[in-house]
């Protein structure tokens, strides 16, 4: 099948795609977008997490026809040309990022948490990433990454 | 389109039916996409009580419906998380029919009603009809669920669930409970702990009984610690658990007999604080 949605604000169009295929596997292999990373495929590591018209979602649980006419934006959308987004200079600063596999999906979903709630406690931080697993260490300096991200962008 | 096509997987958020999809259990030879059925995604007033459209994602049953069904609310804000939350349905939940659906328990205590459509019309079946066997529902396979009826609050609700994480867990074992004083019933719900979704009739009637018996409504006076262990007990007896990775049998009925005590003194103690 034939899918064609907005990806990023630049119109996009998937030809020959598996009906049964998710957006994840559309963006990955028919986009060449491989910034949200493929896990678990079940909805419970987070780390293909991209926004569906505005919603934070996991892509993996996303069937890729659901996308047709839709408005995606991936963690590949963040950065203004060679300009990281304040997240991800914050993931980098703090050192929230280990093997960095999870961390397009942290990335993505601190965006979605510091667009809604601008200066989150550590309590929300937790709630709101709570379905993104990384696997290397512990969520500290992630943690610490949001709280930067969050001063840098509302300041007090 | 259902009944042209009765073999094809209808799809809502995804959040079961991916899971299937991906790891290949399960190729159906089409889908239907709901989320575009506009309709499904509305909610409002219907005679007193909320009409809820299936598609409705928990996000929203969480954003913009918590006061008047706070017992469902609780239960969404278990649902795995944000992700899922975002994506996820009462009405998908209703569809896959697991006997750990979050919701089901809520459903149950507030004595929900789901509204089936097919081209020969709708049928609505109270959800304590709905649950005929493990992930087996009432439906027919030319029917979709278009949506659910809730009565708004009549008291305080409560939901409590047992997992090894805040988040992103199937339940080890749940429990939903509404107090209706205006009619002096007490509606409950069971998770996790029997082939489907159960309610805990007895443990109803007896703790109806035992309110009713003292004047309890009327005096919103505290509830006899014998009364309560009671209330426990007949709801762990009106599960049927098994053993299974996630618990014990026996685990899950203690756990039960503590989560139905301790959220009726919770929902207790806040409606004698709303005299």
């Amino acid at each position: 099948m034939r899918i064609a949605c907005t990806v990023n604000g630049r119109p996009r169009v998937a030809e020959d795609v598996w009906e049964g295929a998710s957006l994840l596997a559309v963006l990955r292999e028919n986009m060449d977008l491989p910034g949200s990373k493929n896990a678990c495929e079940q909805g419970e590591c987070g780390s293909c997490s991209v926004y569906l018209d505005g919603r934070l979602v996991c892509a993996c649980l996303v069937l890729g026809g659901q996308a047709q006419g839709r408005e995606v934006a991936t963690v590949e959308g963040l950065a203004s040309g060679d300009a990281l987004h304040p997240v991800q200079e914050a993931f980098l600063e703090a050192g929230a990022v280990q093997c960095g596999f999870c961390t397009p999906g942290f990335v993505v979903a601190t965006h979605d948490l510091l667009t809604r709630t601008p200066r989150p406690t550590t309590v929300e931080i937790r709630e709101a990433l709570a379905g993104n697993i990384c696997r290397c260490t512990g969520y500290a300096k992630i943690i610490d990454a949001v709280h930067l991200a969050a001063d840098r962008m509302a300041p007090r | 389109m259902k009944a042209a096509h009765p073999d094809a997987l209808p799809i809502a958020g995804g959040t079961d039916v991916m899971v299937e999809i991906n790891f290949d259990r399960h190729r159906p030879p089409a889908f239907l996409d709901l989320t575009r059925v506009a309709e499904l995604s509305e909610w409002g007033p219907e005679d007193g009580i909320l009409r809820i459209g299936a598609g409705v994602t928990y996000t929203r049953l969480i954003d913009e419906l918590a006061d008047r069904i706070p017992g469902l609310a609780m239960a969404s804000r278990t649902v795995g998380s944000p992700q899922i939350r975002n994506r996820g349905t009462v009405g998908g939940n209703l569809g896959s029919a697991s006997p750990a659906g979050d919701a089901h328990p809520a459903l149950l205590a507030s004595r929900a009603v789901v509204e089936l459509a097919s081209v020969g019309g709708t049928r609505r079946v109270p959800v304590r009809d709905f649950f005929v066997g493990p992930k087996r529902n009432a439906m027919r396979t030319d029917e979709l669920i278009a949506a659910f009826l809730i009565e708004p609050a009549q008291g305080p609700q409560q939901f409590s669930k047992v997992g090894t994480r805040n988040a992103m867990v199937i339940a080890v074992c749940s429990f939903a409970l509404a107090l209706e004083p205006e009619r002096r019933r007490v509606g409950t719900g069971i998770g996790s702990a029997a082939p489907t979704p159960v309610t805990a009739p007895e443990a109803e009637s007896f703790i109806e009984g035992v309110l009713d018996e003292h004047g309890l409504w009327q005096k919103r006076a505290p509830v006899a610690e014998s009364a309560l262990a009671r209330f426990g007990e007949l709801v762990a007896a009106a599960a049927r658990p098994i053993d299974d990775v996630r618990g014990t049998a026996a685990y899950r009925r203690y756990a039960l007999a503590v989560m139905a005590r301790r959220s009726f003194v919770w929902a207790w103690n806040e409606y004698r604080g709303a005299a």
